[in-house]
Protein backbone atom coordinates (compact mmCIF):
# COMPACT_ATOMS: atom_id res chain seq x y z
CA UNK A 1 0.00 0.00 0.00
CA UNK A 2 1.14 3.52 -0.71
CA UNK A 3 1.65 5.83 2.25
CA UNK A 4 2.97 9.31 2.63
CA UNK A 5 6.27 9.16 4.50
CA UNK A 6 5.04 11.96 6.73
CA UNK A 7 2.28 9.64 8.01
CA UNK A 8 4.71 6.82 8.85
CA UNK A 9 7.39 8.93 10.54
CA UNK A 10 7.36 10.83 13.81
CA UNK A 11 10.59 12.67 13.13
CA UNK A 12 11.95 13.88 9.79
CA UNK A 13 14.90 16.23 10.23
CA UNK A 14 18.18 17.45 8.82
CA UNK A 15 21.21 18.96 10.54
CA UNK A 16 24.90 19.57 9.98
CA UNK A 17 27.28 16.81 10.89
CA UNK A 18 30.34 19.02 10.67
CA UNK A 19 30.56 21.86 8.11
CA UNK A 20 30.55 19.68 4.98
CA UNK A 21 27.97 16.97 5.62
CA UNK A 22 24.22 17.12 6.04
CA UNK A 23 22.78 14.29 8.11
CA UNK A 24 19.14 13.33 7.61
CA UNK A 25 17.09 11.29 10.10
CA UNK A 26 13.75 9.58 9.64
CA UNK A 27 12.41 8.04 12.87
CA UNK A 28 9.44 5.75 12.29
CA UNK A 29 6.33 5.52 14.46
CA UNK A 30 6.03 1.76 14.04
CA UNK A 31 8.99 -0.62 14.42
CA UNK A 32 7.25 -3.25 12.25
CA UNK A 33 6.99 -0.83 9.32
CA UNK A 34 10.61 0.18 9.88
CA UNK A 35 11.81 -3.44 9.86
CA UNK A 36 9.97 -4.25 6.64
CA UNK A 37 11.52 -1.25 4.90
CA UNK A 38 14.97 -2.04 6.30
CA UNK A 39 14.75 -5.67 5.11
CA UNK A 40 14.38 -4.59 1.50
CA UNK A 41 16.83 -1.66 1.93
CA UNK A 42 14.10 0.68 0.75
CA UNK A 43 16.22 3.74 1.60
CA UNK A 44 19.12 2.89 -0.67
CA UNK A 45 21.67 5.46 -1.79
CA UNK A 46 19.86 5.59 -5.14
CA UNK A 47 16.59 6.45 -3.35
CA UNK A 48 18.20 9.37 -1.50
CA UNK A 49 19.89 10.65 -4.67
CA UNK A 50 16.51 10.69 -6.41
CA UNK A 51 14.65 12.41 -3.57
CA UNK A 52 17.20 15.21 -3.37
CA UNK A 53 18.04 15.28 -7.09
CA UNK A 54 21.76 14.87 -6.38
CA UNK A 55 24.55 12.67 -7.72
CA UNK A 56 24.80 9.19 -6.27
CA UNK A 57 28.39 9.97 -5.20
CA UNK A 58 27.10 12.76 -2.97
CA UNK A 59 25.17 10.26 -0.85
CA UNK A 60 27.97 9.32 1.54
CA UNK A 61 26.28 6.66 3.64
CA UNK A 62 22.93 5.25 4.77
CA UNK A 63 22.65 3.69 8.23
CA UNK A 64 19.71 1.91 9.82
CA UNK A 65 19.47 2.36 13.60
CA UNK A 66 17.28 -0.31 15.19
CA UNK A 67 17.12 1.00 18.79
CA UNK A 68 14.76 3.77 17.68
CA UNK A 69 13.56 2.44 14.31
CA UNK A 70 15.39 5.10 12.35
CA UNK A 71 17.21 5.48 9.10
CA UNK A 72 19.94 8.06 8.63
CA UNK A 73 21.52 9.32 5.43
CA UNK A 74 24.60 11.49 5.15
CA UNK A 75 24.84 13.64 2.08
CA UNK A 76 27.32 16.22 0.88
CA UNK A 77 26.15 19.78 1.54
CA UNK A 78 25.56 21.92 -1.58
CA UNK A 79 27.86 24.52 -0.04
CA UNK A 80 29.86 24.15 3.22
CA UNK A 81 28.17 25.66 6.27
CA UNK A 82 28.52 29.44 6.23
CA UNK A 83 30.59 29.58 3.03
CA UNK A 84 29.56 32.04 0.28
CA UNK A 85 26.35 30.82 -1.34
CA UNK A 86 25.13 28.81 1.64
CA UNK A 87 21.47 29.23 2.50
CA UNK A 88 21.18 27.24 5.73
CA UNK A 89 24.12 27.53 8.15
CA UNK A 90 22.80 24.91 10.60
CA UNK A 91 21.39 22.72 7.82
CA UNK A 92 18.19 22.42 9.81
CA UNK A 93 15.63 23.20 7.05
CA UNK A 94 16.56 20.81 4.26
CA UNK A 95 13.97 18.13 5.01
CA UNK A 96 11.05 19.39 2.88
CA UNK A 97 11.59 17.05 -0.13
CA UNK A 98 10.97 14.10 2.22
CA UNK A 99 7.55 15.43 3.24
CA UNK A 100 6.22 14.96 -0.30
CA UNK A 101 7.46 11.41 -0.70
CA UNK A 102 5.12 8.43 -0.94
CA UNK A 103 6.41 4.94 -0.28
CA UNK A 104 5.11 1.39 -0.72
CA UNK A 105 4.88 -0.65 2.43
CA UNK B 1 29.12 6.13 41.89
CA UNK B 2 29.74 9.61 40.55
CA UNK B 3 27.02 12.16 39.94
CA UNK B 4 27.57 14.60 37.07
CA UNK B 5 25.39 17.67 36.56
CA UNK B 6 25.02 19.02 33.04
CA UNK B 7 23.08 22.30 33.37
CA UNK B 8 22.44 23.21 29.72
CA UNK B 9 23.26 22.35 26.11
CA UNK B 10 25.61 25.31 25.65
CA UNK B 11 26.96 27.52 28.42
CA UNK B 12 24.87 30.69 28.16
CA UNK B 13 21.76 29.01 26.71
CA UNK B 14 20.36 29.06 30.28
CA UNK B 15 18.44 26.67 32.53
CA UNK B 16 15.30 27.03 34.66
CA UNK B 17 15.87 27.93 38.31
CA UNK B 18 14.02 24.81 39.45
CA UNK B 19 16.54 22.67 37.57
CA UNK B 20 19.30 24.43 39.44
CA UNK B 21 17.68 23.99 42.87
CA UNK B 22 16.84 20.35 42.17
CA UNK B 23 20.48 19.74 41.21
CA UNK B 24 21.58 21.60 44.32
CA UNK B 25 19.48 19.36 46.57
CA UNK B 26 21.04 16.28 44.97
CA UNK B 27 24.62 17.43 45.61
CA UNK B 28 26.44 16.38 42.43
CA UNK B 29 30.14 15.42 42.40
CA UNK B 30 30.99 17.22 39.18
CA UNK B 31 29.53 20.10 37.16
CA UNK B 32 30.44 19.95 33.50
CA UNK B 33 29.24 22.01 30.58
CA UNK B 34 29.98 22.34 26.89
CA UNK B 35 30.22 25.87 25.53
CA UNK B 36 31.07 25.16 21.92
CA UNK B 37 29.84 24.25 18.50
CA UNK B 38 30.77 24.76 14.85
CA UNK B 39 27.06 25.03 14.00
CA UNK B 40 26.88 28.84 14.03
CA UNK B 41 29.32 28.79 11.12
CA UNK B 42 32.92 29.84 10.47
CA UNK B 43 32.62 33.52 11.45
CA UNK B 44 33.07 33.08 15.21
CA UNK B 45 36.15 30.91 14.89
CA UNK B 46 37.60 33.27 12.29
CA UNK B 47 37.10 36.21 14.64
CA UNK B 48 37.91 34.25 17.81
CA UNK B 49 34.72 35.41 19.53
CA UNK B 50 31.74 33.81 21.26
CA UNK B 51 28.43 33.18 19.51
CA UNK B 52 26.72 33.35 22.92
CA UNK B 53 26.07 36.68 24.63
CA UNK B 54 28.33 37.73 27.51
CA UNK B 55 25.49 38.50 29.96
CA UNK B 56 23.88 35.13 29.22
CA UNK B 57 27.17 33.31 29.84
CA UNK B 58 27.69 35.24 33.05
CA UNK B 59 24.19 34.39 34.27
CA UNK B 60 24.82 30.64 33.88
CA UNK B 61 28.35 30.75 35.32
CA UNK B 62 27.17 32.71 38.34
CA UNK B 63 24.83 29.88 39.39
CA UNK B 64 27.33 27.13 38.61
CA UNK B 65 30.21 28.76 40.48
CA UNK B 66 28.01 29.23 43.55
CA UNK B 67 27.04 25.55 43.52
CA UNK B 68 30.62 24.37 42.94
CA UNK B 69 32.09 26.40 45.77
CA UNK B 70 29.28 25.48 48.16
CA UNK B 71 29.98 21.75 47.73
CA UNK B 72 33.67 22.11 46.88
CA UNK B 73 33.16 20.26 43.59
CA UNK B 74 34.87 21.04 40.27
CA UNK B 75 33.36 22.80 37.24
CA UNK B 76 34.72 21.78 33.87
CA UNK B 77 33.95 23.91 30.80
CA UNK B 78 34.68 22.53 27.34
CA UNK B 79 35.18 24.76 24.26
CA UNK B 80 35.12 27.94 26.35
CA UNK B 81 33.67 30.92 24.52
CA UNK B 82 32.18 28.76 21.76
CA UNK B 83 34.98 28.47 19.24
CA UNK B 84 37.54 27.65 21.94
CA UNK B 85 40.35 29.98 20.84
CA UNK B 86 42.68 31.67 23.35
CA UNK B 87 40.72 34.90 22.95
CA UNK B 88 37.38 33.23 23.67
CA UNK B 89 38.82 31.28 26.61
CA UNK B 90 40.24 34.50 28.08
CA UNK B 91 36.82 36.12 27.54
CA UNK B 92 35.25 33.34 29.64
CA UNK B 93 37.99 33.68 32.26
CA UNK B 94 37.28 37.38 32.48
CA UNK B 95 33.62 36.62 33.25
CA UNK B 96 34.67 34.10 35.93
CA UNK B 97 36.99 36.70 37.50
CA UNK B 98 34.18 39.23 37.51
CA UNK B 99 31.82 36.82 39.32
CA UNK B 100 34.44 35.81 41.89
CA UNK B 101 35.30 39.46 42.50
CA UNK B 102 31.69 40.55 43.00
CA UNK B 103 30.95 37.62 45.30
CA UNK B 104 34.24 38.18 47.08
CA UNK B 105 35.24 34.52 46.87
CA UNK B 106 38.55 32.90 45.99
CA UNK B 107 39.04 30.06 43.56
CA UNK B 108 41.77 28.24 41.69
CA UNK B 109 41.19 28.29 37.95
CA UNK B 110 42.97 26.20 35.31
CA UNK B 111 43.06 27.39 31.71
CA UNK B 112 43.83 24.81 29.04
CA UNK B 113 44.77 26.46 25.76
CA UNK B 114 44.15 24.39 22.67
CA UNK B 115 45.29 26.81 19.95
CA UNK B 116 47.74 25.30 17.50
CA UNK B 117 50.50 27.41 16.05
CA UNK B 118 50.28 27.84 12.28
CA UNK B 119 53.90 26.75 11.95
CA UNK B 120 53.06 23.34 13.44
CA UNK B 121 50.29 22.91 10.87
CA UNK B 122 52.58 24.06 8.05
CA UNK B 123 55.19 21.45 9.03
CA UNK B 124 52.49 18.78 9.32
CA UNK B 125 51.29 19.58 5.79
CA UNK B 126 54.82 19.29 4.43
CA UNK B 127 55.46 16.13 6.49
CA UNK B 128 52.22 14.49 5.32
CA UNK B 129 50.83 14.39 8.84
CA UNK B 130 47.49 15.95 7.96
CA UNK B 131 44.47 14.16 6.58
CA UNK B 132 41.04 15.26 5.40
CA UNK B 133 38.00 14.66 7.58
CA UNK B 134 34.28 14.31 6.87
CA UNK B 135 34.24 15.99 3.48
CA UNK B 136 36.96 18.61 3.94
CA UNK B 137 39.32 19.22 1.02
CA UNK B 138 43.07 18.78 0.80
CA UNK B 139 44.97 21.38 2.82
CA UNK B 140 47.88 23.30 1.33
CA UNK B 141 50.44 25.68 2.86
CA UNK B 142 48.88 28.42 0.72
CA UNK B 143 45.51 27.85 2.47
CA UNK B 144 47.02 28.86 5.81
CA UNK B 145 47.67 32.41 4.64
CA UNK B 146 44.34 33.94 5.64
CA UNK B 147 43.56 31.65 8.58
CA UNK B 148 43.79 33.53 11.89
CA UNK B 149 42.89 30.97 14.53
CA UNK B 150 43.56 27.25 14.51
CA UNK B 151 42.24 25.18 17.40
CA UNK B 152 42.60 21.51 18.24
CA UNK B 153 39.84 19.46 19.83
CA UNK B 154 41.40 18.19 23.04
CA UNK B 155 40.44 14.87 24.59
CA UNK B 156 40.26 13.91 28.27
CA UNK B 157 44.01 13.98 29.10
CA UNK B 158 44.47 17.75 29.54
CA UNK B 159 41.30 17.87 31.69
CA UNK B 160 42.72 15.13 33.93
CA UNK B 161 46.09 16.93 34.18
CA UNK B 162 44.31 20.14 35.19
CA UNK B 163 42.08 18.29 37.68
CA UNK B 164 45.14 16.75 39.36
CA UNK B 165 46.35 20.27 40.13
CA UNK B 166 43.46 20.61 42.60
CA UNK B 167 41.59 23.45 40.90
CA UNK B 168 37.97 24.57 41.38
CA UNK B 169 37.29 25.62 37.81
CA UNK B 170 38.70 24.22 34.56
CA UNK B 171 38.26 26.36 31.46
CA UNK B 172 39.37 24.54 28.34
CA UNK B 173 39.80 25.73 24.78
CA UNK B 174 38.21 23.77 21.94
CA UNK B 175 37.33 20.34 23.33
CA UNK B 176 35.80 17.08 22.16
CA UNK B 177 32.23 17.60 23.39
CA UNK B 178 32.08 14.64 25.87
CA UNK B 179 35.59 15.30 27.31
CA UNK B 180 34.71 17.60 30.27
CA UNK B 181 31.99 15.12 31.36
CA UNK B 182 34.03 11.94 30.88
CA UNK B 183 37.50 13.01 32.11
CA UNK B 184 37.06 12.66 35.88
CA UNK B 185 35.02 9.41 35.74
CA UNK B 186 37.70 7.84 33.53
CA UNK B 187 40.47 9.18 35.79
CA UNK B 188 38.69 7.58 38.76
CA UNK B 189 38.59 4.24 36.99
CA UNK B 190 35.05 4.02 35.60
CA UNK B 191 34.75 2.16 32.29
CA UNK B 192 35.72 4.31 29.33
CA UNK B 193 32.88 3.20 27.03
CA UNK B 194 30.24 4.10 29.60
CA UNK B 195 31.98 7.33 30.64
CA UNK B 196 32.29 8.59 27.06
CA UNK B 197 28.77 7.55 26.11
CA UNK B 198 27.38 9.31 29.18
CA UNK B 199 29.44 12.40 28.25
CA UNK B 200 28.05 12.26 24.72
CA UNK B 201 24.49 12.41 26.10
CA UNK B 202 25.14 14.99 28.83
CA UNK B 203 26.95 17.45 26.55
CA UNK B 204 23.64 18.45 24.94
CA UNK B 205 21.85 19.09 28.24
CA UNK B 206 18.18 18.15 28.15
CA UNK B 207 18.09 17.63 24.37
CA UNK B 208 18.12 13.87 25.16
CA UNK B 209 14.98 14.24 27.31
CA UNK B 210 11.30 14.39 26.32
CA UNK B 211 10.29 17.06 25.59
CA UNK B 212 13.81 17.98 24.58
CA UNK B 213 15.35 21.34 25.36
CA UNK B 214 18.67 23.07 24.83
CA UNK B 215 17.87 25.34 27.75
CA UNK B 216 17.73 22.75 30.51
CA UNK B 217 19.90 20.12 32.14
CA UNK B 218 20.33 16.45 32.96
CA UNK B 219 21.90 14.51 35.79
CA UNK B 220 24.15 11.58 34.94
CA UNK B 221 25.15 8.83 37.35
CA UNK B 222 28.03 6.56 36.48
CA UNK B 223 28.48 3.10 38.04
CA UNK B 224 30.91 0.24 37.36
CA UNK B 225 28.49 -1.56 35.04
CA UNK B 226 26.08 1.10 33.78
CA UNK B 227 25.11 4.73 33.72
CA UNK B 228 21.80 6.42 34.39
CA UNK B 229 20.44 9.72 33.12
CA UNK B 230 17.41 11.71 34.16
CA UNK B 231 16.21 15.30 33.85
CA UNK B 232 16.15 17.58 36.88
CA UNK B 233 13.05 19.36 35.67
CA UNK B 234 9.85 17.42 36.58
CA UNK B 235 8.25 18.54 33.30
CA UNK B 236 10.60 16.26 31.35
CA UNK B 237 11.57 12.63 31.34
CA UNK B 238 14.28 10.50 29.79
CA UNK B 239 12.90 7.61 27.76
CA UNK B 240 14.70 4.78 26.00
CA UNK B 241 13.70 6.40 22.73
CA UNK B 242 14.78 9.93 23.68
CA UNK B 243 18.18 8.74 24.95
CA UNK B 244 18.87 6.25 22.17
CA UNK B 245 17.68 8.73 19.52
CA UNK B 246 20.14 11.27 20.83
CA UNK B 247 23.11 9.40 19.37
CA UNK B 248 21.55 9.98 15.95
CA UNK B 249 21.51 13.72 16.41
CA UNK B 250 24.17 15.66 14.47
CA UNK B 251 26.22 12.48 14.01
CA UNK B 252 27.01 10.63 10.81
CA UNK B 253 27.13 7.16 12.40
CA UNK B 254 25.05 6.49 15.54
CA UNK B 255 26.93 3.27 16.36
CA UNK B 256 30.51 4.57 16.17
CA UNK B 257 31.32 7.99 17.59
CA UNK B 258 34.86 8.99 16.74
CA UNK B 259 36.87 11.22 19.05
CA UNK B 260 40.48 12.20 19.77
CA UNK B 261 41.22 9.18 21.98
CA UNK B 262 39.32 6.51 20.08
CA UNK B 263 35.85 5.35 19.10
CA UNK B 264 32.76 5.00 21.31
CA UNK B 265 31.18 1.76 20.12
CA UNK B 266 27.45 1.56 20.77
CA UNK B 267 26.73 -1.65 18.84
CA UNK B 268 26.26 -3.55 22.12
CA UNK B 269 24.56 -0.75 24.10
CA UNK B 270 21.38 -1.72 25.90
CA UNK B 271 18.92 0.97 26.96
CA UNK B 272 16.53 0.18 29.85
CA UNK B 273 13.71 2.30 31.29
CA UNK B 274 14.66 2.25 34.99
CA UNK B 275 11.75 4.31 36.22
CA UNK B 276 9.37 6.78 34.67
CA UNK B 277 12.04 9.45 34.17
CA UNK B 278 15.35 7.56 34.25
CA UNK B 279 17.12 5.55 31.57
CA UNK B 280 19.87 3.09 32.39
CA UNK B 281 22.49 2.19 29.76
CA UNK B 282 24.87 -0.78 29.67
CA UNK B 283 27.24 -2.35 27.19
CA UNK B 284 28.76 0.75 25.56
CA UNK B 285 32.40 0.11 24.69
CA UNK B 286 35.44 2.15 23.81
CA UNK B 287 38.03 1.26 21.23
CA UNK B 288 41.27 3.08 21.98
CA UNK B 289 43.00 4.40 18.87
CA UNK B 290 46.64 3.42 18.41
CA UNK B 291 47.66 6.55 16.54
CA UNK B 292 46.64 9.82 18.10
CA UNK B 293 45.16 11.93 15.33
CA UNK B 294 43.64 15.14 16.62
CA UNK B 295 40.96 17.19 14.92
CA UNK B 296 41.88 20.79 14.13
CA UNK B 297 39.62 23.60 12.95
CA UNK B 298 40.36 26.88 11.25
CA UNK B 299 38.40 29.46 9.29
CA UNK B 300 39.81 31.39 6.36
CA UNK B 301 39.10 35.09 5.81
CA UNK B 302 37.48 35.82 2.43
CA UNK B 303 36.37 39.44 2.43
CA UNK B 304 33.57 41.77 3.48
CA UNK B 305 29.84 41.08 3.13
CA UNK B 306 27.10 43.61 2.49
CA UNK B 307 23.39 42.87 2.37
CA UNK B 308 20.26 44.60 1.06
CA UNK B 309 16.79 43.29 1.90
CA UNK B 310 13.76 44.07 -0.27
CA UNK B 311 10.27 42.75 -0.97
CA UNK B 312 8.49 42.33 -4.32
CA UNK B 313 4.69 42.10 -4.64
CA UNK B 314 4.20 42.74 -8.34
CA UNK B 315 3.08 39.53 -10.13
CA UNK B 316 4.37 40.70 -13.51
CA UNK B 317 7.84 41.22 -12.05
CA UNK B 318 7.71 38.00 -10.00
CA UNK B 319 6.98 35.96 -13.13
CA UNK B 320 10.26 37.16 -14.68
CA UNK B 321 12.35 37.29 -11.53
CA UNK B 322 15.28 35.08 -12.63
CA UNK B 323 16.06 36.97 -15.82
CA UNK B 324 15.57 40.35 -14.12
CA UNK B 325 18.12 39.48 -11.42
CA UNK B 326 20.64 38.07 -13.91
CA UNK B 327 20.33 41.25 -15.96
CA UNK B 328 21.45 43.35 -12.98
CA UNK B 329 24.80 41.55 -12.90
CA UNK B 330 25.35 42.43 -16.57
CA UNK B 331 24.45 46.07 -15.96
CA UNK B 332 26.86 46.16 -13.01
CA UNK B 333 29.74 44.84 -15.13
CA UNK B 334 29.02 47.47 -17.79
CA UNK B 335 28.97 50.25 -15.20
CA UNK B 336 32.11 49.31 -13.23
CA UNK B 337 34.56 47.73 -15.66
CA UNK B 338 37.45 47.85 -13.16
CA UNK B 339 35.67 46.01 -10.37
CA UNK B 340 36.04 42.28 -10.73
CA UNK B 341 36.81 40.65 -7.42
CA UNK B 342 33.38 40.16 -5.96
CA UNK B 343 30.62 37.60 -5.60
CA UNK B 344 26.89 38.32 -5.80
CA UNK B 345 24.15 36.08 -4.44
CA UNK B 346 20.44 36.78 -4.82
CA UNK B 347 18.62 34.84 -2.10
CA UNK B 348 15.04 34.74 -3.33
CA UNK B 349 12.68 33.79 -0.51
CA UNK B 350 9.30 32.67 -1.80
CA UNK B 351 11.12 30.83 -4.58
CA UNK B 352 14.15 28.86 -3.37
CA UNK B 353 15.79 30.98 -0.66
CA UNK B 354 16.13 28.05 1.76
CA UNK B 355 17.03 25.13 -0.50
CA UNK B 356 18.64 26.76 -3.55
CA UNK B 357 19.11 24.29 -6.40
CA UNK B 358 17.68 21.47 -4.24
CA UNK B 359 14.24 23.11 -4.24
CA UNK B 360 11.62 21.06 -6.09
CA UNK B 361 8.60 23.33 -5.59
CA UNK B 362 8.04 25.20 -8.85
CA UNK B 363 5.26 27.55 -7.71
CA UNK B 364 6.33 31.01 -6.65
CA UNK B 365 4.82 32.79 -3.69
CA UNK B 366 2.58 35.84 -4.26
CA UNK B 367 5.36 37.94 -2.71
CA UNK B 368 9.11 37.48 -2.72
CA UNK B 369 11.84 38.61 -0.38
CA UNK B 370 15.12 39.28 -2.10
CA UNK B 371 18.27 39.33 -0.03
CA UNK B 372 21.01 40.78 -2.18
CA UNK B 373 24.36 39.61 -0.85
CA UNK B 374 27.67 41.01 -2.04
CA UNK B 375 31.06 39.75 -0.93
CA UNK B 376 33.98 41.93 -1.94
CA UNK B 377 37.57 42.81 -1.13
CA UNK B 378 36.77 45.78 1.06
CA UNK B 379 33.90 47.81 2.43
CA UNK B 380 34.24 50.48 -0.22
CA UNK B 381 33.80 48.06 -3.11
CA UNK B 382 30.93 46.26 -1.40
CA UNK B 383 29.07 49.54 -0.85
CA UNK B 384 29.56 50.53 -4.47
CA UNK B 385 28.30 47.22 -5.83
CA UNK B 386 25.41 46.91 -3.41
CA UNK B 387 24.34 50.51 -3.98
CA UNK B 388 24.35 49.99 -7.74
CA UNK B 389 22.34 46.74 -7.55
CA UNK B 390 19.79 48.34 -5.26
CA UNK B 391 19.14 51.38 -7.45
CA UNK B 392 19.36 49.45 -10.70
CA UNK B 393 16.85 46.83 -9.57
CA UNK B 394 14.57 49.47 -8.04
CA UNK B 395 14.11 51.28 -11.35
CA UNK B 396 14.69 48.51 -13.88
CA UNK B 397 12.22 48.56 -16.79
CA UNK B 398 11.33 44.90 -17.22
CA UNK B 399 8.92 43.60 -19.85
CA UNK B 400 5.21 44.59 -19.53
CA UNK B 401 5.94 46.75 -16.50
CA UNK B 402 2.96 48.84 -15.36
CA UNK B 403 4.18 49.83 -11.90
CA UNK B 404 6.66 52.45 -13.00
CA UNK B 405 7.47 54.19 -9.70
CA UNK B 406 9.72 51.53 -8.19
CA UNK B 407 10.16 47.75 -8.12
CA UNK B 408 11.20 47.12 -4.53
CA UNK B 409 9.60 47.45 -1.09
CA UNK B 410 12.37 48.13 1.41
CA UNK B 411 11.44 47.32 4.99
CA UNK B 412 14.29 49.43 6.40
CA UNK B 413 16.14 52.66 5.95
CA UNK B 414 19.04 52.38 5.37
CA UNK B 415 18.20 49.58 3.00
CA UNK B 416 21.75 48.24 2.89
CA UNK B 417 24.01 47.12 5.66
CA UNK B 418 27.66 46.13 5.86
CA UNK B 419 27.33 42.78 7.59
CA UNK B 420 30.99 42.29 8.40
CA UNK B 421 33.79 39.89 7.63
CA UNK B 422 33.26 36.64 5.75
CA UNK B 423 35.06 33.41 6.58
CA UNK B 424 34.86 29.82 5.40
CA UNK B 425 35.78 26.60 7.17
CA UNK B 426 39.09 25.72 5.57
CA UNK B 427 40.73 23.56 8.21
CA UNK B 428 38.65 20.65 9.40
CA UNK B 429 41.30 18.00 9.39
CA UNK B 430 43.13 15.45 11.49
CA UNK B 431 46.70 16.19 12.51
CA UNK B 432 49.25 13.84 14.00
CA UNK B 433 50.86 15.59 16.93
CA UNK B 434 53.80 13.71 18.45
CA UNK B 435 54.65 14.46 22.10
CA UNK B 436 52.53 17.57 22.12
CA UNK B 437 51.20 18.91 25.39
CA UNK B 438 48.48 21.51 25.59
CA UNK B 439 49.59 24.29 27.98
CA UNK B 440 47.75 24.46 31.31
CA UNK B 441 47.88 27.70 33.26
CA UNK B 442 46.71 27.73 36.88
CA UNK B 443 45.62 31.05 38.36
CA UNK B 444 44.40 31.86 41.85
CA UNK B 445 41.66 34.46 41.65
Amino acid sequence: MRHKLIDLAKVIRTKNSGPFILTIDIIFKDSYVYKRLKEIDYFSKVWWAQVYGINLDDVISVIYFDPVSAVKANIKRRVPSGSPGDTDVYGAQQHAPLLEVEIDV
Amino acid sequence: MLKIFSPTAILGYGFPEKTYYNALSEKPDIIAVDAGSTDPGPYYLGKGISFVDRNATKRDLYYLIKMALKFDIPILVGSSGGCGTKSSLDWTFDIVKEILGTENIKAKVAKIYSDIDKEIVRKAILGDKIKELDGSSKLTVEDLKNVNNIVAQIGISPFIEAYKKGVNIILAGRSYDPAPFSAIPIYKGYPKGLSYHLGKILECGAIAAEPGSGRDGLMGLIFEDRFEVYPLNEDRKCTVISVAAHTLYEKSDPYHLIGPDGVIDLTKSVFIQKDERTVSVMGSEFIESKDKWIKIEGAKYLGIRGVCIAGIRDPIMISQIDEILEKQKILLRENFKDLNKYEIFFHVYGKNGVMGSWEKEKNLSHELCIVIEVIGENQDHVKTILGFLRSSLLHYGYKNRISTAGNLAFPFSPSEVIWGEVFEFKIYHLIKLEDYEFPIEVVEV
